[in-house]
């Protein structure tokens, strides 16, 4: 009976790949542009802060207070503000959820750099935006990415949860077991979770490929 | 099983105070006629869908933990099934254990169990590996057998480790557990569902929302507090 369960579930992906595929698309837009509005927020603030070593405790409330928001109830909360109900309350909701990681692991990425090799770039003449860009980024770079990796993530399974919001994506199916059935619900259960698995597969290359790989010893 | 609620939860618009006929922001009236019968057992029943979580979840990732730590090619596949786990989206996850649980506090308490593996494991498995090889030493040329090191010098050095896993743990357990009202009718995710079918009732939205932000700030300070009584050596 739970293998049928499964089975149906394979049959409804199969019947439905134009819906399926429409409503990733969905997904992946709202999950983008949430996650683009808060690169572009929290990552230069992060980066600033943490080459001026300052804003620690930012820093870590920004950490603590994000996981202390339920996203559920952040995507609650928006659709009381004027934003009406539809794209725009749930992209805030998920952008003020993608910040805090992002933040946070852009301001450590970079207070990790060793100070000596700060001064000893400021010694040579770099000026500060060269400092950040040139020397600070590149070695704090594997945790900057990993801050973004969480977000992405993060982002993409609680879109799931903007269907109840009014919001697109492929949560609409699974929310709505009175029009897609079971097999419905179970299929496009299965379909955001091989988003999310991809996505976070194709993240790790990334935050491979972006450490730097060890200097062979002379 | 609890039932969240035997009265009327939904505010009746028609027959309501002038505040919840208008979907006030801030209904004191509706908030003092359904905290008894609406947002306290909710809360109730978070708390108790927490504990149990977390509860259940420390156990299992300290022995995933031990294993990782006395056999270190264990460890990448306890981490990458804990990490592909903790990817899973939960309102997904919840769905797809329906079929074998049904739509139970069982399958809400797997799913939720799974999400603090990773957070744990990771925390406890860095806290022991982390204790200072000198400690080590100490404790071996003192003729402590190996139980004892265990138990006397590397578990309480890495307290603080652990603790500092339990706090996401729970923090983020709270988080998710508002999701479970998609399968099961409990937790403080239950009014803000009924609330916004009710054409956005904001002072419900509001109410409820407000508790889970407050019970997961409340529960990372206790645990705060929790890791100073434990760690007195570590005060400067």
């Amino acid at each position: 009976m739970i293998a049928g369960t499964f089975l149906d579930a394979f049959r409804f992906i199969g019947d439905n790949p134009g819906l399926l595929l429409h409503l990733t698309g969905v997904h992946l837009e709202l999950s983008l542009t949430a996650l683009g509005i808060a690169l572009a927020i929290a990552l230069p603030l992060g980066l600033w802060l943490g080459h001026l070593h300052r804003g620690l405790f930012l820093a870590l409330s920004a950490s603590s207070v994000g996981r202390a928001l339920p996203s559920l109830v952040l995507i609650a909360f928006a659709t009381l503000t004027p934003l009406g109900i539809g794209f725009w309350n749930n992209t805030v909701a998920l952008t003020v959820l993608a910040i805090p990681s992002i933040l946070t692991n852009a301001y450590f990425g970079i207070v990790g750099v060793d100070r000596d090799v700060v001064e000893a770039a400021r010694g040579m003449g770099l000026s500060e935006r060269q400092i950040l860009f040139r020397v600070e980024l590149p070695l704090g770079m594997p945790l900057v990415i990993a801050g973004i990796r969480i977000a992405a993530i993060f982002v993409i399974a609680t879109a799931t949860i903007a269907a109840i919001a009014g919001g697109g994506g492929l949560g609409q199916i699974i929310v709505d077991q009175a029009s897609y059935g079971l097999s419905g619900v179970i299929g496009a259960s299965l379909c955001v979770s091989a988003l999310t698995l991809l996505a976070a597969l194709l993240l790790s290359i990334v935050v491979r490929v972006a450490s730097p790989r060890p200097v062979p010893a002379a | 099983m609890n039932v969240v609620a035997t009265g009327p939860v939904i505010p009746n618009f028609g027959t309501g105070s002038k505040c919840e006929t208008g979907n006030g922001w801030w209904c004191t009236d509706w908030l003092r006629g359904h905290w008894g019968d609406t947002l306290q057992p909710a809360l109730v029943q978070h708390v108790e869908l927490t504990l149990i979580a977390v509860g259940i979840g420390f156990a299992i990732a300290f022995l995933l933990a031990l294993a990782g730590y006395r056999f270190r090619f264990l460890d990448p596949p306890i981490g990458v099934f804990a990490d592909f786990l903790y990817t899973i989206p939960s309102l997904a996850l919840f769905q797809l254990l329906v079929p074998l649980t049904g739509l139970t506090v069982t399958t809400v308490e797997v799913a939720l169990v799974g999400y603090t593996l990773l957070i744990l494991y990771r925390n406890m498995l860095a806290g022991l590996r982390n204790v200072p090889e000198e400690a080590l030493e100490a404790a071996r040329g003192m003729g402590l057998t190996r139980r004892q090191t265990f138990l006397r010098v590397e578990l309480p050095l890495a307290v603080p480790a652990i603790v500092a896993g339990v706090r996401i743990a729970v923090v983020s357990t709270i988080s998710i557990a508002t999701i479970a009202a998609f399968v099961i009718p409990n937790g403080l995710g239950r009014p803000i569902f009924i609330a916004l079918e009710q054409n956005l009732f904001k002072t419900e939205i509001l109410a409820a929302g407000g508790l889970a932000i407050a019970l997961a700030l409340v529960a990372d300070t206790l645990l705060v507090l929790a890791q100073r009584a434990l760690t007195p050596w570590s005060r400067a």
